[in-house]
C-alpha cells in the first residue's frame, strides 16, 4: 500500500506543477483535454483492463454527459454542479440497466452490442435537433463557477478538469487494490472460477459498467463547460475507438498506464504538426511499432526498454573486457 | 551510438521546426484553420492552397503597407476539439492577429467561442447562419459564404414564379441540411407555400428510393433538396428511375460539375439551384464586376494546380480579402481589423460584393446567386 500511496503522491505532484512549466502556452489547453481523455481511458480501463469486459461504445456515455450537462444547464437553467450529478447519476442508471443483458454477450458479440449502443446514441444525437441542436451542434453552455469565482481560463479549467482526474484515479486505485478490483480480475481470468469461490460475477460486472459509465459522464459535463459548445462527432465512433487504444497503449489494467496513454495520444499529434501530411502514416507506424514490441503497454514497456538498453550495454562492456 | 545519433538528429530537427516559426518577425501573421483532412476535407483542401496562392501571390507583390504577409495553415481534420486547440495555438504561439476558417459550422461555433474571449477577429468559411447571429453576441466573427437563407430565398422566389406552392422537402442530417431544412421551412411559412413532404436522409446514405416514393405519393409541385455531394447526386438518379415527373431543386452546395458527372448528364438535365457565380462566370453578362475576379482566380488555381477552382476555395478567397483590406484601410490590430471588416463596403470578390455592418456580418445578399438549369450537361442561367 505504501508503494501506491507514493506513487499518488508523485502523481499528483507531477499534475499540480505541470502548468508552471507550460502556463500561457497552448499546450496547456491541450493538457485540459489530456485530462479529460485521461477520465475516459481510467474508466474505460476499469471495465477493460480489470473486468475484462470489452466496450466500443463509452463514447456513448460521454456524449450523454455532455448533452445533459449542456442542454439542461443552457436550455433550462439548472444549476450546472448539481447537472453534473443528475447526469453522472442518469448515465449511471442507464448503463445499469443496458448492463444486465449486455454484459451477457462475450468477447465480440459484447463488441458488437456496446459498439450498437454507441451508434444507436449517436443518432440520437444527431436526429433529436430540436433539443440537441443536431448536426449543427449545441452552443451556449456556461462555463462552471463557485460564487464569482468563473473557471473562463485554461489555467483556471486545468486545475479544475486535474483535481477531478486525481479523485477519479485515487478512486480507482483504491478500488482496483480492495476485495472488488481482486474479484474483477478473478472474472478477467476466469469468469467460471471466480463463480466457484463465490463471487457474483455478473452483478459484478454491471456495476463496474455503470460505474465506468458514471465516470465517463462526469468528463463529458466537464468536456461541455470547458468548451461551452458540443457536437454529435465529438461523441461518435472515433472517439469509442481511440480510448480503446488509449487504455492498450497505456497498458490494460494500469491506472497510471491509461493516463501515459491518453497523454501520448492526445499530444502526439501536437508534436508531429510539423511533418504535415505525412504525420498520419508516421502516427499510424508508431502505434503498430508499439503494440508489437511493448505487448503490455507503455507501463510495463518502458522498464522493460531500460533494463534491455542497459542490459546491451553491460553485455557489450564485458565482451571488450 | 548510432541510436544516439539519431536522437540527437530528431532532437535538432524539432528545435529547427521550432525556431523557424519564431523567425518571422515583421510580418503580419494571419491564421488559417482548415479541415484538410477528415470527412470534410472537400472544403478545407481547396480553402488552405486558395489561401497559399494569395499569400504568395500578395508577398511577390510587395506585401500589405510595405510589410510582407505570413499564413499560418494548421489542419483540424473537421474535430471542434482540434479545431479549439490549433485556434489557441494560433493565438497563443504563432500570435495571429486575425483567423481564416474553419471549413465546417461545428468547428467555427466551437471556435468563435474562444476568438470572442479573446478578442481576435475569426472570419469562417462555414455557412451556418449561427456563426454570425445573434450580431451582439459576435463582434469579432464574420464569414463569408451567403446564408443558407439567401440560398432557399433565391430558389423559393423562382418557384413562385413558376406558381409552384406544394413542395416537398429532402434534406441530409448534417450541418447543413438541418440548417437548410429550418430556413426553408420558415421562408416557405413566411411566402405562402405549404409543405406536404418533409424527409431527411443521412450523409453516407447510397439509396433514397424509399423517400422519393413517399414524396411521389404527396401530390407536391416541385422536389427541392437540401445536401452536399454525394446525395443529391443520388437523389438525381433516384428520381429518374422511378420517373418522377416533379421539377427538382436543389441547393447551392452542388453547384460544380462534380454533381453533373456523379449524377450523369442525362438524369441531371433539368435541375434547377442556385449558384454562386464561380461555376458560371463565362456566361455572366459582360459588364458583371464581379467576371473579371473570377476568371483570374479560375486561372491562377489551375495554373498552380492544375483542377478548376472551387466555390469552397472561393470562400478562403472572400476572407483573405476581407482582412487584408480591413489591414490596408484600418491597419493591422486586432481591434483595427474588426473596424475595417465591419465597415467594408462593395468589395467584390468570389462570392459576391460584400457589404458588411454592425447587423449583418456576412454582407451578402441575393445577388450573390444565380438560378441556373442543368441544360445537356452544363449550366444555364435562368432569368
Amino acid at each position: 500500500m505504501h508503494k501506491e500511496l507514493i506513487k499518488y503522491a508523485l502523481f499528483s505532484t507531477v499534475v499540480l506543477l505541470a502548468p508552471l512549466q507550460f502556463s500561457g502556452s497552448y499546450l496547456l489547453n491541450v493538457l485540459v483535454f489530456v485530462g479529460i481523455h485521461t477520465m475516459l481511458a481510467v474508466a474505460l480501463n476499469l471495465l477493460l483492463g480489470y473486468a475484462g469486459q470489452i466496450s466500443l461504445g463509452h463514447g456513448a456515455f460521454f456524449g450523454l454527459g455532455a448533452y445533459l450537462s449542456g442542454v439542461l444547464t443552457a436550455t433550462y437553467g439548472w444549476n450546472p454542479w448539481l447537472t453534473m450529478l443528475v447526469a453522472a447519476l442518469v448515465v449511471g442508471g442507464i448503463a445499469f440497466g443496458i448492463g444486465f443483458p449486455i454484459l451477457r454477450l462475450k468477447g465480440h458479440y459484447l463488441a458488437m452490442a456496446t459498439l450498437g449502443m454507441g451508434i444507436i446514441v449517436y443518432i440520437v444525437f444527431n436526429e433529436w435537433v430540436e433539443l440537441t441542436g443536431g448536426p449543427s451542434g449545441f452552443s451556449g453552455i456556461p462555463s462552471l463557477s463557485i460564487g464569482s469565482f468563473v473557471f473562463d481560463t485554461d489555467l483556471k479549467n486545468y486545475y479544475l478538469v486535474w483535481s477531478f482526474v486525481l479523485g477519479c484515479v485515487l478512486l480507482s486505485v483504491n478500488l482496483a487494490n480492495s476485495r472488488i478490483g481482486r474479484a474483477c480480475r478473478a472474472i478477467h481470468d476466469a469468469e467460471v472460477a471466480a463463480r466457484v469461490v463465490g463471487v457474483n460475477a455478473r452483478l459484478l460486472k454491471v456495476q463496474i459498467f455503470a460505474l465506468s459509465a458514471m465516470i465517463c459522464a462526469i468528463a463529458g459535463s466537464l468536456y461541455a463547460h470547458v468548451m461551452t459548445f458540443i457536437a454529435p462527432p465529438s461523441f461518435g465512433f472515433n472517439i469509442s475507438v481511440e480510448l480503446l487504444t488509449m487504455v492498450v497503449i497505456g497498458g490494460l489494467g494500469s491506472i497510471y498506464g491509461s493516463f501515459l496513454g491518453a497523454l501520448l495520444l492526445t499530444l502526439l499529434p501536437e508534436f508531429l504538426r510539423f511533418m504535415h501530411d505525412y504525420d498520419i502514416v508516421f502516427y499510424g507506424g508508431l502505434l503498430m511499432v508499439m503494440t508489437i514490441f511493448m505487448p503490455g503497454g507503455l507501463v510495463r514497456g518502458i522498464p522493460a526498454l531500460f533494463r534491455k538498453l542497459s542490459g546491451l550495454r553491460k553485455g557489450k562492456g564485458a565482451a571488450h573486457a | 551510438m548510432k541510436k544516439f545519433v539519431t536522437f540527437c538528429s530528431l532532437v535538432t530537427m524539432l528545435l529547427c521546426s521550432a525556431s523557424m516559426a519564431l523567425a518571422a518577425s515583421g510580418t503580419i501573421k494571419i491564421g488559417g484553420l482548415f479541415s484538410v483532412t477528415g470527412p470534410a476535407s472537400f472544403l478545407g483542401e481547396p480553402e488552405k492552397k486558395t489561401l497559399e496562392l494569395l499569400v504568395a501571390d500578395l508577398n511577390a507583390k510587395g506585401g500589405i503597407n510595405g510589410q510582407k504577409l505570413e499564413a499560418v495553415i494548421y489542419d483540424t481534420a473537421g474535430d471542434a476539439t482540434k479545431a479549439v486547440q490549433l485556434a489557441t495555438k494560433l493565438i497563443r504561439n504563432d500570435k495571429v492577429v486575425a483567423i481564416i476558417g474553419p471549413s465546417t459550422t461545428g468547428e467555427s461555433m466551437a471556435v468563435l467561442a474562444l476568438t470572442e474571449k479573446e478578442k481576435i477577429p475569426l472570419v469562417s468559411c462555414a455557412a451556418g447562419i449561427k456563426i454570425t447571429e445573434p450580431a451582439k453576441d459576435r463582434k469579432f466573427t464574420f464569414k463569408t459564404p451567403a446564408n443558407d437563407h439567401v440560398a432557399a430565398e433565391k430558389n423559393l422566389n423562382y418557384m413562385a414564379k413558376q406558381k409552384q406552392k406544394n413542395l416537398a422537402l429532402l434534406t441530409v442530417t448534417d450541418g447543413f441540411g438541418a440548417s437548410g431544412r429550418e430556413q426553408l421551412k420558415t421562408l416557405a411559412a413566411q411566402k405562402g407555400f405549404n409543405i406536404v413532404a418533409d424527409e431527411t436522409y443521412g450523409p453516407k446514405d447510397t439509396d433514397m428510393t424509399p423517400q422519393l416514393t413517399k414524396i411521389r405519393g404527396s401530390k407536391a409541385d416541385a422536389i427541392i433538396c437540401w445536401g452536399t455531394n454525394p446525395g443529391p447526386a443520388i437523389i438525381t438518379k433516384n428520381v429518374k428511375q422511378l420517373g418522377i415527373k416533379m421539377p427538382v431543386y436543389m441547393s447551392h452546395g452542388v453547384a460544380s460539375k462534380k454533381y453533373i458527372e456523379l449524377a450523369s448528364a442525362a438524369a441531371a438535365e433539368g435541375v434547377m439551384l442556385p449558384a454562386g457565380k464561380l461555376a458560371i462566370y463565362d456566361m455572366l453578362a459582360k459588364n458583371d464586376p464581379q467576371q473579371k475576379l473570377l476568371r483570374e482566380y479560375d486561372a491562377a488555381y489551375r495554373k498552380a494546380y492544375g483542377v478548376e477552382a472551387s466555390t469552397f476555395g472561393g470562400y478562403a478567397y472572400d476572407a483573405f480579402l476581407l482582412v487584408t483590406n480591413a489591414i490596408k484601410a484600418k491597419g493591422a490590430t486586432t481591434a483595427q481589423i474588426r473596424d475595417g471588416l465591419e465597415q467594408t463596403k462593395k468589395l467584390v470578390s468570389v462570392s459576391g460584393i460584400f457589404n458588411m455592418s454592425a447587423t449583418d456580418h456576412n454582407g451578402l445578399d441575393l445577388s450573390a446567386f444565380e438560378m441556373v438549369r442543368v441544360t445537356k450537361g452544363d449550366w444555364a442561367i435562368l432569368k
